[in-house]
């Protein structure tokens, strides 16, 4: 992701497009925001979406630079294209806000997430759980004789259908990370 | 570097941002900063009897001198008092910095004594604020502040500083070496959008300027080029609530204002325009009316200085973003360079559609019998002090909307009301705050009863300092406002719309020294005007006025401008249908 040096605002060479097109079709997009790792930063962004109704389908966020505290907060959203632009131009003008990246709009991106799933099970159950985490290249990470907790990284759809054929299998209990997401190519 | 106490840190900060007046009330959780206080001579600090009050005496020093307002308040209570001030000068973009005192660092979480989670409960209704927890982080944090109130949007800021912080020692850091380099919204506007912007003006047939108060937010160089943009280019001009005295009511462009109870000529021109240029204003609803009727015929122009406002409500051809007084230079100077000029055959038959509107005489009333009409106090009000060095503020409600119709301003920051919010007991304290920035001014709180007893307290402040503020109470012994939707909206039951159990306001302010006159004649309004604006103290006028009186024109909620309710023969029956009724 390259930043896009542009001043605290906008232009048309902005995030969001300031000519976007009024439709009622709900879109899902990815955005990348990169913040100040600050007391209450998360609150903010999540007050954000809460208090002006915008939807959050998944939400993750990590400090990625350790010395000059940053985080990169990556949030799924759907809604119009009139509501994904006042979304960008509402989390650009917060005071802690330094990027906001549509990964949706802005070229081919990667999206990966990381899920545990615990799966409890004997006899062909077990077996069955087995073979389709390898298809599904998850590791095991813990195991006991009538248990596993595989590890599972992918698109989040991938895991999704993971999730689904454990369920007959035993399946107990699933932790997600949420996406993590991040432009294709060298910039 | 130079060592100081939190407190005292505090107060240099203020003093380096230039400010002269602090607006407070003082408790546990600040007094280090009270007591720094009271060892200086720089800054004047005003005792209000209320921290609501507080803010908004802050709100009117700022909008009338276009300065950042300061607020001083303690923990807990005095944090939460402050809540509807910072709420109202969010919504209506007024730069405030409060500052608040908290619980001891150590003692946060604990339930302590008046803790409350401050930053927490201001986050929504601030533009930013901070939680301070080290004294050396004290002084940049106060400029940020400074810088964030007043850079780009204007808004309120809160700093929660705890008690221990104030009383350790730290550094000193002056404004100019604090980093706000991250802060920097853009000012200066696209210039190829501005070129499509001056292109569209010249072919314009209908064309409108619809301003608002961005213009004021942006100065009084702005308030200058929106009216040589004006004489440039003939066209009309109407402005929101906000936006009254950016340009002068008397000019010979000005329309009136538009929106819910705007002219007839400003909403119908609206309607009809081929092409709208808004200048900092947020297509509010009170001015859309119904969004897919608004205005379907132009091409609009949005000028903006956050571009979360652009596109929020109404899309528009041509978003600019940028300052209102920077993009207008550019605009006029490419006006001017390309020797552009007006379609002046068409605007000048667009002129005269706009002045068969305005012979409607939509704002005309009758004065008849021995009962006040609002419409008539104002008018005289206006006629008594036309010419004055005046300042009006009002609460809100009829009053407010008369108010704005009646009164006439030919300049910026002259005009303090609560657009947004709508704060009921804004205006009294906010006339405070005005008087205090302009001492020598007549500063005028157009009233309804009801608002001004929510803030009445402040009786106690402007006797304290000697203000001189005129509450003018338009009294109609009703919620006014209330009782005029619930005519037109819920078959005249009059539910709890009724001021019952007044006081008897000219013994109320005889009970705080003040000068009180009751007025119920028109006979006897001019002279009793008159006593008001003579009397060199604050003066409680309980003016009686007609109790039913309907606020018009009005755009019932849900309808388009060119669905206009006028005054004295609406018909109000079944002028808001149920699509309606759910907004407000
Ligand atoms: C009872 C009641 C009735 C009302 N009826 C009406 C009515 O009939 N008509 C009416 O007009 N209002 C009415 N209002 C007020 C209404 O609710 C809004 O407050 C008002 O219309 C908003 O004004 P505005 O669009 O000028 O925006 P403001 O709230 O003043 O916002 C200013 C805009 O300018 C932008 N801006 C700020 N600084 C700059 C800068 N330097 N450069 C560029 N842009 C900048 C901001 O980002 C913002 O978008 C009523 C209020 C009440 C309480
Ligand atoms: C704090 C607050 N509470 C409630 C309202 C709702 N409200 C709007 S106008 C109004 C009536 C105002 O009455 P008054 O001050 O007497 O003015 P009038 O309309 O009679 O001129 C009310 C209750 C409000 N705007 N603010």
């Amino acid at each position: 992701m390259s930043p896009l040096d542009l001043k605290k605002g906008a232009s048309r060479k902005s995030a969001y497009d300031l000519k976007t097109p009024f439709s009622d079709v709900n879109e899902r997009h990815t955005l990348a925001v990169l913040v100040d790792n600050v007391d209450g930063v998360l609150a903010r962004v999540i007050g954000l979406f809460s208090g002006r109704g915008y939807n959050i389908d998944s939400l993750t966020v990590a400090e990625v630079d350790h010395t000059g505290h940053r985080s990169r907060i990556t949030v799924v959203t759907t809604g119009t294209p009139q509501v994904i632009n006042q979304i960008k131009a509402q989390l650009d003008r917060m005071v802690v806000v330094h990027e906001v990246h549509d990964l949706t709009v802005e070229g081919p991106s990667v999206e990966r997430e990381l899920a545990l799933v615990k799966v409890r099970g004997t006899g062909t159950e077990r077996v069955e759980a087995m073979r389709t985490a390898e298809i599904f290249r998850a590791r095991v990470m813990d195991t006991t004789t009538e248990s596993f907790v595989f590890e599972l990284t992918g698109a989040p759809d991938k895991i999704d259908a993971f999730v689904e054929l454990m369920v007959p299998l035993g399946l107990v209990e699933v932790a997600r990370t949420g996406v993590a997401a991040m432009a294709r190519g060298s910039h | 570097m130079t060592r100081m106490s939190g407190a005292e840190i505090v107060v240099k900060s203020l003093i380096d941002q230039g400010v002269d007046t602090v607006f407070g009330y003082p408790g546990g959780a600040v007094l280090p900063i009270y007591d720094e206080i009271f060892k200086q001579n720089s800054i004047k600090h005003i005792l209000v009897r209320h921290e609501q009050a507080a803010t908004h005496a802050a709100e009117g020093y700022a909008r009338s001198t276009g300065k950042p307002g300061v607020v001083l308040v303690t923990s807990g209570p005095g944090a939460t008092n402050a809540v509807t001030g910072l709420t109202d000068a969010l919504m209506d973009s007024i730069p405030l910095v409060v500052l608040t005192g908290q619980v001891p660092t150590f003692m946060i979480g604990n339930d302590a004594f008046q803790e409350a989670d401050t930053v927490g409960i201001t986050r929504p209704c601030t533009k930013h604020n901070w939680l301070v927890k080290e004294t050396d982080a004290l002084a940049e944090t106060l400029h940020q502040a400074f810088h964030v109130a007043t850079n780009g949007r204007p808004g309120p800021v809160l700093i929660d500083i705890p008690k221990d912080v104030q009383f350790a020692e730290g550094s000193y850091m002056p404004p100019k070496k604090a980093k706000t380099s991250h802060y920097q919204p853009q000012v200066k506007g696209d210039m190829q959008e501005i070129a499509a912007v001056v292109e569209a003006m010249a072919k314009a047939k209908r064309p409108i300027i619809y301003s608002g108060g961005g213009v004021i937010n942006s100065g009084s160089g702005a308030t200058q080029l929106l009216r040589e943009l004006v004489s440039a280019t003939g066209f009309p001009i109407t402005s929101t609530l906000m936006g009254l005295g950016c340009y002068p009511a008397s000019g010979k462009n000005w329309l009136g204002m538009l929106g819910m109870h705007g002219t007839y000529e400003a909403n119908m021109a609206m309607h009809d325009c081929d092409f709208m240029l808004c200048i900092g204003a947020r297509f509010d609803d009170r001015i859309t009316g119904r969004t897919d009727a608004f205005s379907p015929k132009s091409v609009k122009v949005h000028i903006d200085i956050d571009p979360s406002s652009i596109n929020k409500n109404i899309r528009v051809d041509h978003p600019i973003v940028g300052d209102v007084g920077h993009i207008l230079e550019d605009l006029l100077r490419m006006w001017k360079a390309d020797g552009r000029r007006t379609n002046a055959d068409a605007v000048k038959k667009w002129w005269g559609k706009i002045d068969d509107w305005r012979a409607i005489d939509c704002l005309k009333f009758k004065q008849e019998g021995n009962i006040i009409k609002p419409q008539y106090a104002l008018e005289r009000l206006e006629a008594l002090t036309k010419g004055m060095d005046r300042y009006i503020t009002t609460e809100v409600g009829q009053h407010q909307m008369w108010a704005a119709q009646y009164l006439g301003f030919e300049e910026p920051n002259r005009w303090m009301t609560s657009g947004g919010l709508g704060t009921m007991g804004y205006g009294f304290p906010a006339s405070v705050g005005v008087q205090i920035a302009h001492p020598e001014a007549l500063v005028i709180n157009v009233a309804g009863e009801a608002s001004w007893l929510m803030n009445m307290q402040e009786m106690g402040t402007a006797m304290q300092y000697g203000l001189p503020v005129k509450q003018f109470i338009l009294n109609n012994e009703r919620l006014g406002m209330v009782r005029q939707w619930q005519e037109l909206l819920h078959g005249e039951r009059y539910s709890s719309s009724w001021s019952e159990s007044l006081p008897d306001f000219v013994k109320l302010a005889e009970a705080f020294g003040a000068k009180g006159i009751l007025c119920d004649n028109p006979e006897d309004l001019d002279e009793a005007i008159k006593e008001m604006l003579a009397h060199d103290g604050p003066v409680l006028f309980d003016c009686l006025v007609e109790k039913h009186e309907n606020c018009f024109p009005m755009i019932p909620s849900g309808k388009a401008h060119n669905e206009m309710l006028l005054g004295e023969n609406a018909d109000t029956a079944n002028a808001i249908q149920a699509g309606g009724a759910v907004l407000v």
